[in-house]
């Protein structure tokens, strides 16, 4: 309460009733809000208990360790419906980690290429962005899931018809099936050398850094960054033989074999969440760029740094300022509307929770469940944020 | 246009060349002012004509408006047909064909109260009376069981009503809800403070989706035996106490915003806290967040689809069980897309309506 501050007493001999004094009465608001949570938390509890002994329902986490006896769709590891609950319910949020990762990319990469459209001075494009972000930001994410799985499993052929835009590509109601190099341990080693090529870009960074501030000569650190992070895996995959073989996707009675399988309900949650979300952060890239005032290019501008310098010295420090704390909020949305996925057939953590209840009969620790793996990601999110935050607010003189 | 030299001493104003004005000056200026810029235009171009056409071949050249549903199978163009040949099932759901007439005059009332809002001359006190008025009033006529009205089960409710009922009275009870958590978790208090903060950071940290699994699987588990509550108004608790989080962001943000100096002038008057609040502190914090509002208002009004997952008959599980009729099967596209109109209409007009506001109130 605002007024509590000025309490201190006057004239202590003075008696104040009990409903003006702001401090026993704050004592006695929060003692009544506190015993109705528990009293309503007790009621309701005691009548969960009799309602669960009533009707048979077991309680605890001890499922975990049963047979889960159904099948799932995608897995990015192995499982069987011998498995056991635990490693099923492993297998939802692996998916809807998934999803949400290849999501996030997409859409950051998507929002602010139509954010910038959004800006061009080329009034067609200017509009066409506009367009696209008015129109499916107001439409329900939900329903334009459906609608893209409609198109997949209606408007496409069957396997035996499949489109086929780009050779190794095909495109059918089963899915998206993309031909992909034979596995071969040359792509290990090119993986290995990825990692050490960014090692390495660090470490150039670091010394380029160090060096400018003693001596003021810039080093190319970002054309050398590129050529490290290209070179270093092409020499690992010469050294390993210079693999060619591809495993491109065969027609094979009704389906495809061979290549990776892109479920048609994986394609539409992904089209669907990204084409929505994006419309949401090109606004907030778009309203980013635009909060960085004329006159700071300007002022860089006479100070004599070029273009490049200016986007990245000037502008995009005060525009990311902008532009973050409200795209990990869309990313975090992302991540909440991918549970929509239960609706499309998509094997997410919802989904397989879902069934989960559906067979133990156990809801309460489903939804616990659903609840506290969501909890979890917003969380470690906005650790970040704030993390973020306070490494970018503004030191002000 | 050249000017005589010997005519006039004078020089006449001189026009500007075709080429800077008018069409062609238009065009130079927004689409080929750059090499960059015109390729782009080009490429822009040719992406339209080669999408365009076919699309409007489709959706009106070759579409079919009011046929059966064989004649749109035969033909290759969209098939409206299945919208005006379900359009009572697909607005009304279950509800009795013959009193249809009920729920579409609650629609056109509030289609009114929303039209008579819009304009800011009426917002008086009268007009939340009115509001409580027509909500009341579309309550009853949807529900019947009065003055001869045939009592018409909620569970028989669908369609349109039931998405506007869900996102309408979702906002008006999440609105106080959502206020009354923002002021707890400014407050002073720790214990009510922190209360606030889990109930805020819990709500909005987790999937609509699981709140309405919660009040439509363990909600029942809650009651005591022989008590059962509406699944439609266990969603419309579901909507409520998810949209109310949200709504306490909003309105902390506009508390956030009011300078001390009001606090102390509320103070200094001898004002005490719920004076403070209601007289000095809300009116103005409010009025900042009304379009922040509005946009909660058009994403809670989009959220209503999320209750098809539960299995209720808004306006999104009407028009897919009319999907899933044989009759009807395989013209997802044109239905998706009906819908999709209705709901960017609806949208496209509160968020216009909230872009006005924003003018109207940054005085």
């Amino acid at each position: 309460m605002d007024q509590q501050t000025p309490t201190t007493p006057t004239e202590p001999q003075e008696k104040i009733s009990f409903w003006h004094d702001p401090d026993r009465l704050a004592i006695f608001y929060q003692a009544l809000a506190l015993t109705i949570v528990v009293l309503v938390g007790y009621y309701l509890f005691s009548n969960t208990l009799t309602n669960l002994e009533r009707q048979n329902i077991a309680t605890g986490f001890g499922f975990f360790g049963k047979e889960a006896a159904f099948e799932i769709g995608e897995s990015l590891i192995s499982y069987s419906a011998a498995d056991t609950y635990f490693r099923a319910l492993a297998v939802g949020v692996l998916n809807t980690l998934k999803v949400a990762f290849a999501g996030i990319i997409l859409t950051v990469i998507l929002g602010t290429f139509v954010g910038i459209a959004r800006l061009s001075s080329n009034w067609l494009v200017s509009r066409l962005a506009a367009v696209y972000t008015e129109v499916l930001q107001d439409i329900p994410v939900l329903l334009q899931l459906f609608f893209w799985y409609a198109i997949f499993y209606e408007v496409l052929p069957s396997p035996r018809q499949a489109l086929n835009p780009v050779a190794g590509v095909f495109m059918s109601n089963r899915g998206l099936v993309v031909g992909v190099p034979e596995t071969h341990p040359a792509h290990a080693w090119m993986l290995a050398a990825f990692a050490a090529g960014c090692l390495a870009v660090w470490l150039l960074r670091r010394w380029a850094v160090h060096r400018q501030e003693e001596t003021g000569r810039i080093f190319p650190v970002f054309w050398s960054a590129v050529a490290i992070l290209l070179v270093l895996p092409a020499l690992a995959w010469v050294a390993g033989g210079a693999p060619t073989a591809m495993n491109v996707p065969e027609l094979q009675g009704f389906n495809f074999e061979g290549g990776i399988n892109i479920s048609p309900e994986f394609s539409a949650l992904l089209l669907g969440l990204v084409l929505y979300t994006a419309a949401f952060v090109a606004e907030i890239v778009r309203a980013g760029i635009q909060s960085v005032s004329h006159g700071q290019t300007e002022a860089a501008m006479s100070l004599g740094l070029r273009p490049g310098k200016v986007l990245q010295l000037v502008i995009l420090p005060q525009a990311l300022r902008v532009i973050i704390p409200p795209l990990t909020s869309q990313m975090l949305n992302l991540t909440k509307n991918s549970s929509l996925a239960v609706a499309i057939g998509y094997p997410d953590f919802v989904s397989v929770a879902n069934t989960t209840i559906n067979q133990t009969g156990q809801a309460i620790e489903g939804i616990a469940l659903i609840m506290a793996v969501y909890l979890f990601f917003s969380l470690t999110t906005s650790v970040f944020m704030n993390w973020y935050n306070k490494k970018v607010k503004l030191v002000e003189r | 246009m050249t000017p005589h030299p010997t005519a006039t001493p004078a020089y006449p104003d001189i026009k500007p060349p075709v080429t800077s004005i008018g069409l062609i000056g238009w065009i130079r200026a927004n689409l080929f002012n750059s090499w960059f810029n015109s390729i782009l235009t080009l490429l822009v171009l040719a992406g339209l004509f080669k999408t365009v056409p076919p699309m409007v071949k489709w959706a009106f050249i070759d579409s079919l408006w009011t046929s059966t549903s064989a004649e749109c199978h035969a033909d290759g163009g969209a098939c409206w047909s299945i919208i005006t040949a379900n359009i009572r099932f697909i607005l009304f759901g279950f509800y009795p064909p013959d009193q249809q007439w009920r729920p579409l005059s609650a629609m056109i009332l509030l289609v009114v109260m929303l039209l008579i809002t819009r304009n800011r001359r009426w917002w008086h006190r009268a007009l939340a009376w009115a509001w409580v008025a027509a909500l009341t009033a579309m309550w009853l006529l949807m529900r019947g069981g009065f003055i001869g009205l045939q009592f018409v089960e909620s569970t028989q409710w669908g369609g349109m009503p039931l998405t506007l009922i869900l996102a309408i009275f979702g906002l008006t009870a999440a609105y106080p809800l959502g206020v009354v958590l923002a002021l707890g978790r400014q407050s002073r208090m720790p214990a009510i403070k922190s209360l606030c903060v889990i109930y805020i950071e819990l709500i909005r940290g987790v999937p609509l989706i699981s709140l309405l699994f919660m009040s439509s699987v363990i909600f029942p588990l809650f009651l005591p035996e022989g008590i059962t509550v509406n699944k439609i108004i266990r969603a419309q608790a579901a909507i409520i106490l998810f949209t109310a989080a949200y709504i306490a962001e909003v309105v902390r943000g506009g508390l956030q915003a009011i300078p001390k100096g009001q606090f102390e002038a509320a103070d200094s008057l001898g004002l005490n806290y719920f004076q403070t609040m209601r007289l000095v502190v809300l009116p103005q914090a409010l009025k900042i967040v009304i379009p922040p509002t509005v946009s909660i208002l058009i994403s809670a009004f989009k959220d209503t689809s999320l209750v098809v997952i539960i299995a209720l008959y808004d306006i999104l599980k009407t028009t897919q069980s009319t999907l899933s009729n044989p009759k009807w099967m395989g013209f997802s596209t044109e239905a998706y897309i009906f819908l999709a109109a209705v709901y960017f209409l609806c949208c496209f007009f509160m968020s216009n309506w909230s872009r006005q506001l924003e003018k109207d109130l940054s005085t």
